[in-house]
């Protein structure tokens, strides 16, 4: 395992220690450290959280920022934040008007927003949710409710920071966010396994030459093993997979997210997103605005996922504006 | 052998760490199977973290249930924080005025966490799941206690209803948790979950046998 660690196990405190120093212009600590909030929060909007395991990065809290969401719960390597956690970030997200919280599907967090929203409540905030079940490779499309949270949970975000920053309240923040996560669908095609730096060795198997179509953000098993194809032939597969579940059609205006999984170069990134711009271009699918780069990743994990969004005429509005986090900075 | 004093149950505590601790490497092995791998080492590191705090202090076994069900849920989170956080916390409310704990009492003591657990997840005999260890433990000992059997004996029959349960997950298809969105390939593989719930319950039994 070539890493950069001390101590595996205290890879996350470390890494949040370093985040913080760097980025002390848009984050700051708190009383907990395992919850990053944002400078300077507005007075009297809607507060937005998430939270979630790392080896994600940026991913959660390179999300942390001005109108994108006010604070992250940080678990272990992909492992849910605790309860508490979870609560201290909704305190310190809340501005007396209730709390976002928009976070993956994940059998660890829903357990653990479900004891800190009951907890939240005894202390007076009102909190409400939006689990995001963006892949589309995850689960069936009549068990919508069982597929897992991926990258379509930047643009929730981006959606949901946006609306609260323009004023609107709890539901109408909720609302928006539901319908940015509603809107999405994503799929990932992973072509290296990844190693959790305290197993120190990856738990399952990709062999050279072969891809797996439908890969989860921690490994989960995909639907698909086949042999490594051209990235015309992977953008082929993954647009096929995507377009048709949502379903997008013809005069679709969308927003494109392409995200690295950890280690491969963003330059085969871009040569995915050319050859996934005309395979939606074939179909008269028109991209309203994309996004390129390393958003949400999978530790060392070599491979890319495809997330597209169907956007009207408020969700172009709230994507268009300006954000200043770690992960998402636009102007 | 009819029970142990609360009191002098710190070491059945320590031997479960100890437990878990050699059993890291298995237990991700198990849970890379079909989950994510990280199975054995968030539990070595909140059993550690209790084994670090309490070595030292005198503690109870009730007591020391308690905090190591706090350190899982508030300081370990993932989804074995709450469940295991929830099902020590609730045994050790269950036997926080015990002096001697003896079959009955732990049988009551260990329903008390499965009923716990039952209120956050939705899961049940057959879904592949630590339920499925945890459950015929509970119904073993309360059966031998109704049979007025020896501690000893009943912890040993427990500890092969559990290991009976954690070798039925093996041809179940999941229905909770991470390992549920597989559908049939989830079949052929041990639960994480209900492997280490047996392992935990195991070294309970021995630790209790051997004060």
């Amino acid at each position: 395992m070539q890493r950069i660690l001390n101590n595996p196990d205290d890879i996350v405190d470390e890494m949040l220690k370093g985040f913080l120093k760097v980025h002390a212009d848009i984050v700051e600590s708190t009383e907990n450290p395992r919850v990053v909030k944002a400078k300077d929060i507005p007075g009297g909007k809607v507060g937005v959280v998430t939270g979630g395991g790392s080896g994600h990065k940026p991913a959660f809290v390179g999300y942390v920022g001005k109108n994108m969401c006010d604070a992250a719960a940080v678990g272990e390597i992909c492992s849910s934040p605790t309860a508490a956690a979870f609560l201290d970030a909704f305190k310190a997200a809340d501005q007396g008007k209730g709390v976002a919280c928009l976070y993956g599907n994940y059998s660890g967090d829903n357990m653990n927003v479900k004891m800190a929203v009951k907890m939240a409540k005894k202390a007076g905030i009102t909190v409400k949710t939006v689990v995001a079940n963006d892949d589309a490779a995850s689960a069936p499309k009549d068990q919508r409710e069982k597929r897992r949270g991926v990258a379509g949970e930047v643009l929730m975000w981006k959606i949901g920071g946006a609306k609260a920053a323009k004023g609107g309240d709890l539901d109408e923040v909720i609302a928006a966010a539901q319908k940015a996560i509603d809107n999405t669908r994503s799929v990932g095609i992973g072509l290296t396994p990844c190693t959790l730096p305290a197993v120190g060795h990856p738990n399952f198997e990709i062999p050279d030459g072969m891809m797996e179509v439908g890969i989860g953000h921690h490994g989960e098993p995909g639907i698909e093993v086949c042999a490594l194809e051209s990235a015309a032939q992977m953008a082929k597969r993954m647009v096929d997979i995507v377009v048709p579940d949502y379903p997008f059609k013809e005069g679709d205006e969308v927003v494109v997210l392409v995200s690295g999984l950890g280690a491969t170069p963003v330059m085969e990134l871009y040569v995915l997103y050319d050859e996934i711009d005309r395979a939606l271009t074939a179909k008269g699918i028109k991209t309203y605005k994309a996004y390129v780069g390393d958003y949400f990743t999978s530790l060392e994990m070599m491979g890319a996922t495809l997330t597209v969004m169907k956007v009207d005429d408020e969700l172009k509005e709230l994507v268009d504006m300006p954000a200043v986090s770690m992960g998402l900075k636009q102007l | 052998m009819s029970g142990f004093k609360n009191a002098d149950g710190k070491s059945v505590l320590l031997k479960m760490v100890k437990a878990v601790q050699d059993n890291k490497a298995y237990l991700g092995e198990v849970d890379g199977l079909i989950g994510d791998g990280d199975h054995g080492m968030n539990m070595n590191k909140g059993f550690t973290v209790f084994e670090t705090r309490f070595k030292d202090e005198d503690i109870g076994f009730t007591e020391g249930l308690d905090e190591l069900g706090m350190i899982l849920l508030n300081e370990i989170g993932g989804s074995m924080g709450p469940i295991y956080g929830t099902i020590f916390m609730d045994m050790a409310e269950a036997g926080e005025e015990l002096e001697e704990i003896g079959t009955r009492e732990l049988a009551d003591m260990l329903a008390a966490g499965l009923s716990g657990l039952c209120e956050i997840v939705e899961a049940q005999v057959g879904d592949k799941t630590l339920v499925d260890t945890l459950s015929p433990a509970v119904e073993t000992l309360k059966q031998a206690a109704e049979e007025g059997k020896d501690f000893k004996e009943a912890l040993e029959e427990m500890k092969q209803a559990a290991r009976t349960g954690r070798d039925s997950t093996k041809d179940m298809v999941a229905k909770f948790g991470r390992s549920s969105r597989l559908g049939e390939r989830s079949r052929g593989v041990l639960d994480a979950g209900a492997t280490s719930c047996c392992i935990i319950l195991e070294a309970m039994a021995d630790g209790i046998c051997e004060l």
